[in-house]
């Protein structure tokens, strides 16, 4: 396992937003978070970075216990929901400044920056501000900003949910494609279950700070462990886009 | 996705403080027949003259009554150089301390979410509820003669009321809101993503301000010092119970003009009463260029 969740729980103010949650990731995998809203899958992610710190529970990446380790020592990307580039920082100073901090040369910054510039197909946008551009083109950035500094894994919260869903559609195709390419373990978080089936390899399904099932999507299409899967994946597909 | 259009949404009330009176103008614009426009603007007008021109104008043409030489005398007298300095001092260390405390406060309470928040942001607006006066008498009785820490304070040989530090204390006072109420709301409505991003790329505290968080609330800032300024210098309530109107030594310049004109002496009062229009109009000259500023950077981002 890549990435260990052991017995964690976490609560806010006597909420209990994470209870119990148990869960692996294998290297190399792309997994999701799914679940109604509020069922606990930000906090997780969270966790995991070390920007909260659970109550009880081991996390694990790579066989080695990170609870005390601070989140920029776990090998992280994160891309937050709302993306939350720099918006003073031009394309460019945004992707460079995990590189900067790091105290990289200024040759291998330029040379990491123009290559995901390339990557994201954004080459001549450097020198924009995320002001302005679209919001496909700003979570490309942020995606290639949480890259830079080649982390181990990558966590994404909601990297759709402020796209409309055209976009939204071509988006996660990209998504899936780039992250294939880099071959970097990935959890992403989404209350779409639809964007889970097409884009993820495994589904961690959560309800109420639970875990309710783990697995691929067809297993859990086949074989819904409990009633809560089946309505939520049920009721999903009814109103679906399809 | 509404979670999202409703944090722009407050973003645009909050963080476009400066610029909201662009907004009522054009959609005023838009809806108004001209009668009423020009009814409007004649009372403000007739209003701004009464209550503004008029008496700066008195200001001036009393300060000059008696012609330059006097209104130099005046202006040069050994007391009115010391209660300018004093007012300067009184300013500049109100405008500074304020400036550190707002940012640790707003800093405090954007990125932070503990137990008394809210009421931690309310008791930082007491100064702005609560008389002067009363600022000026609660000091007193903290440290003064009588006060609790009188004894204490005695027995060290520390001066504070009737004293200069009395004066600088009840400026701070009074002043201590301006600088936080202009930078909390725009370091709120930028939320702690951007700083917990770059601390993920393993920035430090220190980069994380100067990088992410200070270029956000930079303009602000300038606005919230210069408010906190002026205010600074105008103040009388407050430093008028603490002071004692020690000439020469606790007199600020408003005291000091306070003292001249109830001593009949009205051509040098309103002649101090010119250093402070000048250093007004200063101030005000200072914040109209913050806010062109502030309003040409907002249209780039
Ligand atoms: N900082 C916090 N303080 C108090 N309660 C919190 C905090 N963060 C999360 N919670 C609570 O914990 C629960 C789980 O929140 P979380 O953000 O993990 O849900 P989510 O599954 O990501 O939901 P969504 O899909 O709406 O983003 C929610 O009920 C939320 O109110
Ligand atoms: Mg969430």
């Amino acid at each position: 396992m890549y990435v260990e969740m052991r017995h964690i729980n976490k609560t806010f103010d006597g909420f209990r937003a994470s209870d119990d949650v148990n869960f692996g990731i294998e290297r190399g995998q792309l997994a999701a978070l799914l679940g109604p809203s509020g069922s606990g899958k930000t906090t997780i992610l969270r966790m995991i970075a070390g920007l909260d710190k659970p109550d009880s529970g081991d996390i694990l990446i790579d066989e080695t216990r990170v609870n005390d380790l601070p989140g920029s020592k776990r090998g992280i990307g994160f891309v937050f929901q709302n993306y939350a580039l720099f918006r003073y920082m031009t394309v460019e100073e945004n992707i460079a400044f995990g590189l900067k901090v790091q105290k990289k040369s200024r040759q291998e910054i330029t040379y990491r920056v123009e290559e995901l510039l390339e990557l994201i197909s954004m080459k001549d946008l450097g020198r924009r501000y995320p002001h302005q551009l679209s919001g496909g083109q700003r979570q490309r950035v942020a995606f290639a900003r949480a890259l830079a500094p080649s982390p181990q894994l990558l966590l994404l919260d909601e990297p759709f949910a402020a796209i409309d869903a055209k976009v939204r559609r071509e988006l996660r195709t990209w998504l899936k494609d780039m992250i294939d390419r880099v071959k970097i373990t990935s959890i992403f978080v989404t209350h779409d279950q639809e964007e889970a089936m097409e884009v993820a390899g495994t589904i961690i399904l959560t309800n109420q700070g639970r875990i309710e099932q783990i697995g691929t999507p067809e297993e859990i299409c086949k074989n819904p462990k409990t009633e809560f899967v089946a309505d939520f994946i049920d009721v999903k597909l009814g109103t679906g886009h399809f | 996705m509404s979670e999202k259009k409703k944090k722009s949404f407050e973003q645009d009330i909050t963080g476009d403080g400066i610029n909201s009176i662009k907004k009522v103008v054009e959609t005023h614009n838009a809806a108004s027949d001209g009668a009423i426009k020009y009814v409007l603007i004649g009372v403000c007008v007739v209003f701004l003259f009464v209550m503004l021109v008029l008496p700066l104008a008195v200001v001036a043409v009393n300060a000059l009554k008696e012609g330059w030489a006097a209104y130099r005398e005046a202006v040069s007298d050994e007391y009115t150089i010391k209660a300018f300095k004093l007012t300067l001092i009184a300013m500049v260390t109100a405008t500074v301390v304020n400036t550190i405390f707002g940012i640790f406060a707003s800093y405090l309470l954007s990125k932070f979410y503990f137990r008394g928040r809210e009421l931690l942001a309310s008791l930082i607006d007491i100064p702005l509820s609560i008389s002067p006066v009363i600022a000026g008498l609660v000091f007193i009785l903290t440290f003064g003669n009588i006060g609790w820490m009188g004894d204490f304070l005695k027995s060290h040989d520390i001066k504070i009321v009737f004293a200069v530090p009395g004066v600088i204390l009840a400026t701070i006072f009074v002043t201590f809101p301006f600088v936080f109420r202009e930078i909390f709301p725009v370091m709120n409505a930028q939320g702690k993503e951007e700083e917990e991003a770059a601390s993920l790329m393993g920035a430090g505290g220190f980069t994380i301000f100067l990088r992410i968080t200070f270029p956000h609330m930079k303009w602000a800032l300038l606005y919230g010092v210069i408010l906190c300024a002026a205010r600074a210098m105008g103040e009388f309530g407050a430093v008028s119970v603490i002071s004692g109107h020690l000439r020469g030594k606790t007199n600020t310049l408003p005291l000091h003009v306070e003292i001249l004109y109830n001593e009949f002496n009205t051509t040098a009062a309103f002649a101090v009463s010119s250093i402070l229009v000048l250093l007004a109009l200063l101030i005000l000259a200072a914040r109209n260029i913050v806010e062109w500023k502030a309003e040409t950077k907002q249209k780039q981002t």
